[in-house]
């Protein structure tokens, strides 16, 4: 479960946001602008919000009144960027041991083969980043963030930088994902038909604000 | 011509072991400087800038001076150093790796500081989101990606240390065997009559040894480069 309720002014920018969800992949939809990065960074602990509480999986991570703010490193989430982010010093095995590694959590080889067959990243193990596509560079990403087993798996356009070939290729990964990984999900995009097939709950942001938040079906109200 | 002598040979290993030993313990400090400078904000740090570049735009005699005044046997520092931990500077070999260390200080933190400036912040956030705390994204995503940065630091300030001759010989003067270093030898062999030659032999042995740091840190810099871009 995911409950946010915050405020947060970004210089002219003002963003609120309160809503509750129980959906497996909680989509944020809006325009570019629309406050959906901030709030996802706000739900990582990268953005402290000014007021309010967010509570993941039970755990009250924010809370401004008790003076609660949990530090990033200690959320235990995942995080998929727009641009994968893989650490360019480490090769492919290296990078997907990383989460493991720094949260001092036991090799598990079985997870570590399901998320490698899930996402088909087997051949490239010992490559390094530089030498990947933007596709195969956001499948190893989300096996990354998947490894160091999260309570909640936050993906921010994970689509975005790619082609709409690549887009193709990409997506039935993320359906697998969504329903076979177990984990939780909120999915930023500014595309509805991504959303469609993705999401179980939307939450629709406007100038930073929840415009509507539901079933998927709030996507037909248009932006 | 090319016959050195055990003087000679004498004051190019004290510049060595002079020059190594203030490269290395100078080296946590300059990263730990430079982290600091390229990635916090805090009141005074203009002021921590400059005086990191002091020992820059200082005249030597000057650096030399002050650390006789500090680090000397009835310096403040000196003498407790002496007093409590029997550490002692004056005119002896640690006295001029100090003297080395302070000179070529900012031209250790310069390049480690940039290298740091330039490693994207983005990648540490990533760190972090994998669980990483604070101090083990600058170990594990920070230091390796700004090696390149730190090799060229060593080296650059290695290459100054072992040249290294106004600060040193005002604070450790110029004693053969304890602290002569090749430039303080050359300085005593171009005041002797018939010197020439000797000091000749020297001047080529600064010269093999500054081109060989400079060639060496291209080298480090490249190949961390490489290794950098996923290559």
């Amino acid at each position: 479960m995911l409950r946010v309720d915050i405020q947060k002014q970004l210089g002219e920018f003002a963003l609120a946001a309160s809503f509750t969800s129980e959906g497996r992949v909680t989509g944020l939809f809006g325009a570019s602008g629309s406050g959906k990065t901030s709030l996802i960074n706000t739900i990582a602990g990268l953005v402290r919000p000014d007021r309010g509480t967010i509570v993941i999986d039970g755990e009250t991570v924010d809370d401004t009144a008790a003076g609660i703010h949990v530090p990033t490193w200690r959320r235990r989430i995942g995080y998929v960027f727009q641009d994968a982010r893989l650490f360019p010093h480490l090769d492919i095995r290296q990078n997907l041991d990383y989460g493991r590694r720094m949260n001092g959590l036991a090799q598990d080889p079985a997870q570590h083969k399901r998320v490698v067959d899930l996402l088909d990243i087997g051949a490239l193990l010992d490559r390094r980043p530089g030498k990947l596509s933007g596709g195969e560079r956001q499948r190893v990403a989300l096996g990354r963030a998947l490894l160091s087993k999260p309570r909640l798996l936050l993906l921010d356009e994970p689509l975005g930088a790619l082609d709409e070939s690549r887009k193709l290729e990409i997506l039935p990964y993320l359906v697998r994902l969504r329903d076979e990984a177990g984990v939780p999900m909120v999915y930023v995009s500014h595309d509805a038909a991504e959303l469609r097939q993705l999401a179980t709950q939307i939450v629709m942001l406007r100038s930073g604000q929840v415009t509507a938040f539901g079933g998927v079906k709030v996507l037909t109200g248009g932006t | 011509m090319f016959e050195i002598s055990p003087t000679e040979w004498t004051a190019i290993l004290l510049s060595l072991r002079v020059a190594v030993i203030a490269t290395l313990v100078a080296t946590p400090f300059g990263i730990a400087l430079a982290w600091l400078l390229a990635r916090r904000d805090f009141w005074g740090k203009s002021l921590l800038d400059a005086a990191v570049h002091l020992p820059l735009v200082l005249p030597p005699v000057v650096t030399g001076y002050l650390l006789l005044l500090t680090f000397g046997k009835r310096g403040l520092v000196g003498g407790w150093l002496a007093d409590h931990l029997g550490i002692v500077f004056a005119f002896r070999w640690t006295g001029a790796a100090l003297a080395c260390g302070v000179m070529s200080f900012p031209l250790l933190v310069r390049p480690i500081r940039l290298s740091i400036e330039a490693v994207d912040r983005r990648l540490e956030q990533a760190a972090e989101t994998l669980g990483a705390a604070p101090w083990r994204v600058f170990a594990t995503v920070t230091l390796p990606l700004a090696l390149p940065g730190v090799l060229a630091g060593m080296v650059l300030g290695f290459a100054k240390a072992i040249g290294e001759f106004g600060a040193t010989i005002t604070f450790v003067s110029n004693i053969p065997g304890e602290t002569q270093t090749i430039s303080s030898a050359i300085y005593s062999l171009i005041q002797t009559p018939d010197g020439d030659i000797a000091a000749a032999r020297l001047v080529i042995i600064s010269v093999v040894l500054a081109v060989g740091a400079l060639i060496a840190a291209e080298v480090f810099a490249r190949r961390a480069t490489a290794r950098l871009h996923g290559q």
